[in-house]
């Protein structure tokens, strides 16, 4: 079995698939990869199933050592390895894969043929960093076992990466609450600020005003747009809470949740609001530019 | 009931806006009658609604809220499951729960008499939910009920035994959270070793019993 030693962890690297599901009624959310788009992509890359875990680096990777011959693919955001992105690459036994702070969005995804085979908890092997479900995040020293668990060939030659602008405005659909408020979210840009993380992204703009409604604490969705009462929203992320008691205007469309998970602090974000229609139709393309990987 | 679209994925169930009986029983059988439907990814129950993940490139809205109507349409099960009754130990007042003495003022009884009364009640699970296994535990005495704190703490530690507003809860992990702390319990309610890890779910019961005091 090869293995994959971690040299320097980065600033934040863990292991990620597609997430836990089926565990919300006991208050844990599916968790997964920031960026599921660009790990499915990875691991059809290199000829793993599309769910097979998988580093995530954020904001500065690390370097990691391959024991023995291995292909992997970067996906995700330039976080500088010198190697080229979104494409199945040959790594020699011995060979450090050095990564260094991003040079684009905020995370960057390694995925190895065979997959990582770290441990799994309640039937996923993401790491849950905020309580611990699934492990920690690395730390120098660990060592990585890499499974066998590759489905078909790697891709050869270079894929482009997914359509959808990065920029442009993130694309939301009302939600539970959405005739409490007037259009306040959707006229002017909001900043990512410094908390942003897996739970989720606080935003700092014109404040939309919450109107104090009679509300009972109700189950949340991923991609949630939360206004508590300073009126500053808030993105609910893979690891959000399962239930929650703030009002929400909007919900971000699920084919724009990679681009949630490519948000850095001090970026700019606006909202845009498309019909239920629209955003299958667009999560259709996506499923369409990843069977294209193929 | 009111079903509405709240994400391109996922459906939104309200039986009412109010804390009742009714809506509790109702929370509960749709969340048992949708548990492992191909498609759902996952159910959020709450104190009077049900939050339906589904994925979308299989389902879509009309199909998951023609299913939920279907499913509650069906007769109820003939015998009603006998909930579970869990006894949780607390270590109450002291470092263990910092806010009993504020709890007492606030209901006019000695802490005694808050732990006595907290101890005489079988509390119900309404749900399970917020952060990794709170369970939301109805039945507090009224007198006990005592608004959270103005601010909340950045650290409540695990095990926490606390009351929000009319509610009783446990910390299961270590969190921010603004409830009052009146004890704290050694068993773990998310035990990774455990199978499943979870210690509570959804109806079951809860008695807090007092460990001698400090």
């Amino acid at each position: 079995m090869n293995r994959i030693r971690v040299v320097s962890p980065g600033l934040l690297t863990t292991v990620q698939d597609l997430g836990r599901f089926g565990w919300a009624h006991f208050g844990v959310s599916a968790s997964g990869a920031a960026d599921a788009l660009a790990l499915r992509a990875g691991n059809l890359l290199v000829g793993n199933a599309e769910g097979a875990a998988a580093l995530e680096m954020t904001l500065a990777g690390g370097a990691f050592e391959f024991e023995s011959p291995a292909v992997i693919a970067l996906t995700g955001s330039d976080f500088g390895a010198g190697l080229p992105l979104w494409s199945a690459v040959e790594v020699r036994a011995g060979e450090t894969v050095r990564c260094g702070p991003t040079r684009s969005g905020a995370r960057c995804y390694l995925a190895v043929r065979g997959g990582l085979a770290t441990e799994r908890a309640m039937g996923s092997a993401s790491v849950h960093v905020a309580t611990g479900v699934g492990g920690r995040p690395l730390r120098k020293g660990d060592v990585l076992p890499v499974g066998e668990e590759a489905v078909r060939k790697p891709r050869a030659g270079q894929a482009a990466p997914p359509a959808g602008e990065r920029a442009g405005a993130l694309r939301v659909t009302p939600s539970a609450q959405a005739e409490w408020f007037a259009d306040e979210l959707y006229r002017g840009a909001y900043l990512v600020t410094e908390e942003a993380d897996r739970m989720g992204l606080r935003l700092r703009g014109a404040a939309i005003p919450s109107p104090a409604g009679h509300m009972l604490t109700e189950g949340v969705p991923l991609g949630a747009i939360q206004a508590p009462p300073d009126g500053q929203p808030i993105i609910l992320f893979v690891e959000h809470q399962t239930t929650g008691g703030y009002p929400k205007p909007a919900c971000v469309i699920s084919a724009d949740f990679w681009r949630l998970g490519q948000l850095r602090p001090r970026d700019e974000v606006r909202f845009e609001r498309v019909a239920m229609e629209r955003a299958v139709e667009l999560l259709r393309e996506q499923e369409r530019w990843l069977c294209g990987l193929l | 009931m009111i079903l509405r679209p709240v994400s391109d994925r996922s459906l939104l169930v309200s039986f009412g806006d109010e804390i009742s009986p009714e809506a509790h029983r109702e929370v509960v059988r749709l969340t048992r009658a949708l548990e492992g439907v191909r498609g759902i990814l996952n159910l959020h129950p709450a104190f009077a609604s049900v939050l339906i993940d589904f994925d979308p490139r299989l389902r879509d809205h009309s199909a998951v809220a023609a299913q939920v109507r279907e499913r509650l349409d069906a007769p109820a099960e003939s015998a009603a499951v006998e909930p579970r009754t869990v006894e949780i130990p607390v270590r109450f007042g002291g470092d263990a729960g910092p806010d009993l003495d504020d709890v007492a003022r606030h209901a006019g009884l000695a802490p005694e008499r808050v732990i006595e009364r907290f101890c005489a009640v079988r509390f119900e699970v309404s749900f399970v939910g917020f952060a990794t296994c709170f369970p939301y535990l109805s039945g507090l005495p009224p007198e006990l009920a005592t608004p959270r704190l103005a601010a909340p703490r950045k650290r409540v530690p695990e095990g926490s035994v606390a009351i929000g507003g009319q509610q009783a809860g446990v910390y299961p992990l270590a969190s921010p959270g603004g409830w009052r702390l009146i004890g704290r319990t050694p068993v773990p309610l998310f035990d990774r070793q455990a199978e499943p890890p979870p210690l509570l779910r959804m109806d079951d019961r809860v008695i807090f019993v007092a460990e001698g005091r400090r």
